[in-house]
């Protein structure tokens, strides 16, 4: 079944034509890997699945229903979570807040946006009441959740665990990215989003990384993976697409985009005009 | 109505000078000074006394005005603004709130808080232009406004500090690494903008012949209203802004009154806020780049206490009238106590959402007002008004601050200076219900079932238990999920987003919860004064319970509480330090911000 499906997707920066066209799908328990040179308009894909921003042109679907120019904060109740490229922790909060703020979602409607006006108002009046009246089902349910960060934690191993209420801002980068994957599955995503889960990571964290990974692929997690480093991406994906200039240039198994000369053609390109190079890109070359 | 647009064009020359400065420190300091008023305040007085005392002309008066203001101006930006450079834009907001805050009342000290006469020494010829009055001082004005922004321009565009200034304002880390000097940049930046400052307070208080200490407030208000029209940073659009201002305000001062003068350029900050945040002529801006990591400020966390130690202490407090037998320290604690609640509502907002909000005496306000008007119209008892007069408050509270939700910042910090003044300004105008300036008197005094509560041991025990209600609600909402909400908002605001966590409603939540309790404190002040008016609660008042806040410690209920006690209790117990009062807040604000930020009841980690 097709879970996400992007469509004829456009998006312009002024005069800047960021995606051209671009579509995408993304199976039930499928992980597509987008790879593409700097620019290429990776994460302003992510921005237009995850409604940070909405396409000029093109529709995206989550399960059937279109989702392109909801608000952000919808596009979570839809089943969508994502990590950052750069890392976005809430650096004040602890490391289990971090983790329990991306189950916001699934506290038992308490959370519900509600529907028109009258609605949202009953609603954020009732998630006052209980949260100062926090009845035993309300506080039985933070305590679940808390143990599920717990268990979500441990993927990681002892990385996280013994630093569960040091404020995030106090960890070390790679493991504020694991953080941050941490807070993205405590929302039971349908469709997980990673923009560069592995940025700044050296091999044996990338390993590392690439072993969990596997692990949430078994438990059958769709996600979309963003990622440069082409070992992983060989790894792990069931499918890879290739985006240049905006464009989905490959796509289609990973062994088969590897060796098209297009990729390396567009890696190189770059380079020639002076933009900074992958390493993916590099291993690229060696390869072709 | 050629009288109205000469009118409208001299009071935007004199808008003009002081939102250019406005709009030039933020181009290059990144904050909307609030001292500029205070600047311009002083720049008044120099020349007040040049004239006025030293018997100086006109053209010489003007000199030291110019080379006075330009001195303030500088001193702002060392005490104020370059100590405070890393620590973001809010910070900056506060401390020269600070500033001016200490320029107003040291004002007030120096030269008396009455209103001085100030004679121009100009010929008093005037002659008619097509149906109006043209005088010599409007040409002086004009001629001084058109001269400034031509010179101004001059620099800009002309001569290579010019260059460094504009260069810097466009992105101030490029310019550094151009080997531009930003930190003189920005001391000449300030220098000029006090002198512009100065002259237009100086040229002000000619036109109405009368300055006094307050009279920056307004100063401030408008030239910030005049360089949000044209787009902060952009000095032509301020130029714009304020004769589009001064002529929009003198055509509302002839069609609807005088006392629409000022509601008028509330409305238009408000509005240009709202609906277009980067001024008239600018475009939309697109998403903000995603910023790099590590750019985390770290908040400190509240002190740990004996389990025992805050019972005990909230006990104590309970039993304080059963030993005291002198009423004035009961009378003083029962303000701190109203004061505490205040603040721990506003760091709710401020503490806890990490929204600096300047209008927090308006929510005092309002409850103020509905509980006056609900007992002495309605004749509601006094406990039945204290329960709703804080919902009627918070509701409407919340549907004004609504629109403005979706800034941040600063932006939004002025939006509920906005809010609060438009509220003390509805009050006064709408005299059907408020009574206007009157004020509503005679307002019951609380009460339980027929009981009133006039002793200070009553009060005292009153305000102490609506204060623990406060701080017990708050302390509950600030440790459920609705807590972690908030504060992953103030941490980021679009990773929270990407949540669930809508950004609407949760700072609609913190508002309404926050001007619940601040209404409540309005309604105990209202009953205990038995008279409030629209001046009652300012924005002074507004300033204080931030500077509590910052004082006890950001987003820590005890801090708060032990804030409003210290900052009360401290200038009635020593006597001399009463006329001082608000020099006192100032420094503490700024002295905290640049030696503690955490407060007194944080720890750094
Ligand atoms: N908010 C924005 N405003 C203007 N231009 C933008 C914005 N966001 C992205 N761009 C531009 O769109 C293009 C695509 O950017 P994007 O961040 O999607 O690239 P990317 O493929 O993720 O690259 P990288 O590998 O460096 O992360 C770039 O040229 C970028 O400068
Ligand atoms: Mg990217």
């Amino acid at each position: 079944m097709i879970l996400l499906s992007v469509r004829n997707v456009h998006k312009r920066f002024g005069g800047l034509h960021a995606l051209r066209g671009v579509n995408l799908e993304l199976e039930e328990g499928e992980t597509v890997a987008i790879i593409g040179p700097n620019g290429a308009g990776k994460t302003t894909l992510f921005n237009l699945i995850s409604c940070e921003d909405s396409p000029d042109e093109g529709e995206i679907l989550l399960d059937g229903h279109r989702i392109d120019g909801l608000p952000a904060h919808l596009a979570a109740a839809h089943g969508l979570a994502r990590t950052f490229q750069n890392g976005r922790v809430f650096g004040n909060l602890t490391v289990l807040e971090n983790v329990l703020l991306g189950a916001h979602t699934r506290l038992h409607g308490l959370t519900d946006p509600g529907s028109r006006l009258a609605g949202s108002v009953l609603a954020a009046l009732r998630e006052i009441a209980w949260s100062i009246i926090q009845p035993r089902r309300f506080r039985r349910r933070e305590a679940e959740l808390t143990e599920e960060a717990r268990d979500i934690l441990s993927l990681f191993g002892e990385r996280l665990i013994p630093r569960l209420h040091q404020p995030a801002y106090s960890l070390s980068y790679a493991n504020r990215r694991r953080t941050e994957l941490a807070r993205a599955l405590a929302l039971r995503p349908k469709v997980l989003l990673l923009d560069e889960p592995t940025a700044g990571m050296n091999p044996t964290e990338t390993e590392e990384m690439t072993e969990i990974i596997q692990t949430l692929q078994r438990r059958g997690q769709s996600m979309l993976l963003i990622e440069h480093k082409l070992d992983l991406v060989m790894a792990v994906a069931d499918r890879v697409v290739a985006l240049d200039a905006g464009e989905v240039l490959v796509s289609g198994r990973p062994e088969i985009v590897r060796s098209d000369p297009r990729l390396v053609e567009a890696y190189v390109g770059r380079r020639g005009a002076g933009h900074s190079v992958p390493d993916s890109a590099v291993t690229l070359q060696k390869q072709a | 109505m050629w009288d109205q647009l000469l009118n409208g064009l001299v009071i935007g020359n004199l808008y003009a000078l002081t939102a250019i400065g406005i709009t030039q420190i933020y181009g290059v300091a990144g904050v909307v000074n609030f001292a500029h008023g205070s600047v311009y305040m002083v720049g008044a007085y120099i020349g007040w006394m040049a004239i006025a005392w030293l018997h100086w002309p006109l053209v010489p008066a003007i000199l030291l005005v110019l080379a006075g203001s330009a001195a303030i101006g500088l001193l702002v930006e060392r005490a104020a603004v370059r100590p405070f450079a890393r620590a973001g834009s809010t910070i900056l907001l506060l401390t020269t709130i600070a500033a001016g805050l200490i320029m107003d009342n040291a004002a007030q000290i120096i030269w008396g808080p009455q209103t001085q006469a100030l004679r121009s020494p100009l010929p008093q010829w005037q002659f008619k232009l097509g149906g109006g009055t043209v005088s010599f001082l409007d040409l002086f004005i004009l001629a001084a406004g058109v001269g400034t922004a031509l010179l101004l321009h001059l620099f800009l565009y002309r001569s290579r500090a010019g260059w460094a200034v504009r260069a810097t304002a466009q992105d101030r880390e490029a310019a550094l690494q151009m080997g531009v000097d930003v930190n003189r940049v920005s001391s000449l930046s300030f220098a000029m903008a006090g002198a512009f400052a100065g002259l237009s307070g100086l040229l002000v208080g000619l036109y109405f012949n009368n300055i006094y200490p307050t009279m920056g407030a307004s100063a401030t208000l408008k030239g910030t209203t005049a360089a949000l029209l044209g787009g902060l940073g952009n000095v032509p659009g301020a130029i714009l802004g304020a004769y589009v201002l001064g002529i929009t305000e003198a055509f509302s001062v002839e069609w609807l009154g005088s006392s629409f003068r000022n509601l008028m350029a509330i409305v238009l900050l408000i509005g240009v806020l709202i609906f277009r945040p980067n001024g008239l002529i600018s475009a939309r801006r697109a998403l903000n780049p995603e910023p790099t990591a590590g750019t985390f400020i770290p908040h400190g966390r509240p002190l740990r206490f004996p389990r025992w130690l805050l019972p005990a202490v909230t006990v104590s407090a309970m039993a304080l009238p059963l030993f005291l037998s002198n009423p004035y320290p009961l009378q003083v604690l029962a303000i701190a106590w109203v004061f505490g609640l205040m603040a721990v509502s506003l760091n709710l907002i401020s503490g806890t959402t990490g929204q600096i909000s300047l209008g927090h005496a308006g929510f005092v306000t309002l409850g103020a007002y509905a509980s006056a008007i609900l007992t002495s119209r309605l004749g509601l008892p006094f406990s039945l008004s204290l329960l709703v007069s804080p919902f009627l408050a918070a509701a409407i509270g919340v549907l004004l601050c609504y629109p403005a939700l979706r800034l941040r910042g600063q932006y939004l910090a002025i939006t509920t200076m906005g809010l609060g003044e438009a509220i003390s300004l509805i009050a006064l105008n709408w005299e059907g219900v408020t009574q206007g300036p009157l004020g509503i008197s005679n307002i019951q005094p609380p009460g339980f079932f027929g009981y009133p509560i006039v002793s200070p041991a009553g009060m005292y025990l009153l305000a102490f238990a609506v204060l623990l209600i406060g701080v017990w609600v708050v302390h509950r909402l600030s440790r459920s999920h609705l807590g972690r909400a908030l504060r992953a908002m103030r941490e980021d605001e679009v990773a929270a987003r990407a949540f669930g966590i809508g950004l609407a409603r949760y700072k609609s939540i913190a508002f309404g919860v926050s001007a619940f309790f601040a209404a409540a404190a309005g309604v105990l002040l209202a009953h205990s004064y038995s008279y409030i008016a629209p001046d009652t609660f300012t924005f002074a008042l507004s300033i204080q319970v931030l500077t509590m806040i910052i004082l006890g410690g950001r987003d820590n209920a005890v801090g708060a509480v032990a804030g409003a006690v210290i900052l009360i209790a401290l200038p009635e117990s020593i006597r001399f330090l009463g006329e001082f009062r608000f020099i006192l807040y100032g420094l503490l604000l700024i002295g905290m911000l640049r030696f503690r930020p955490y407060g007194l009841f944080n720890s750094a980690t």
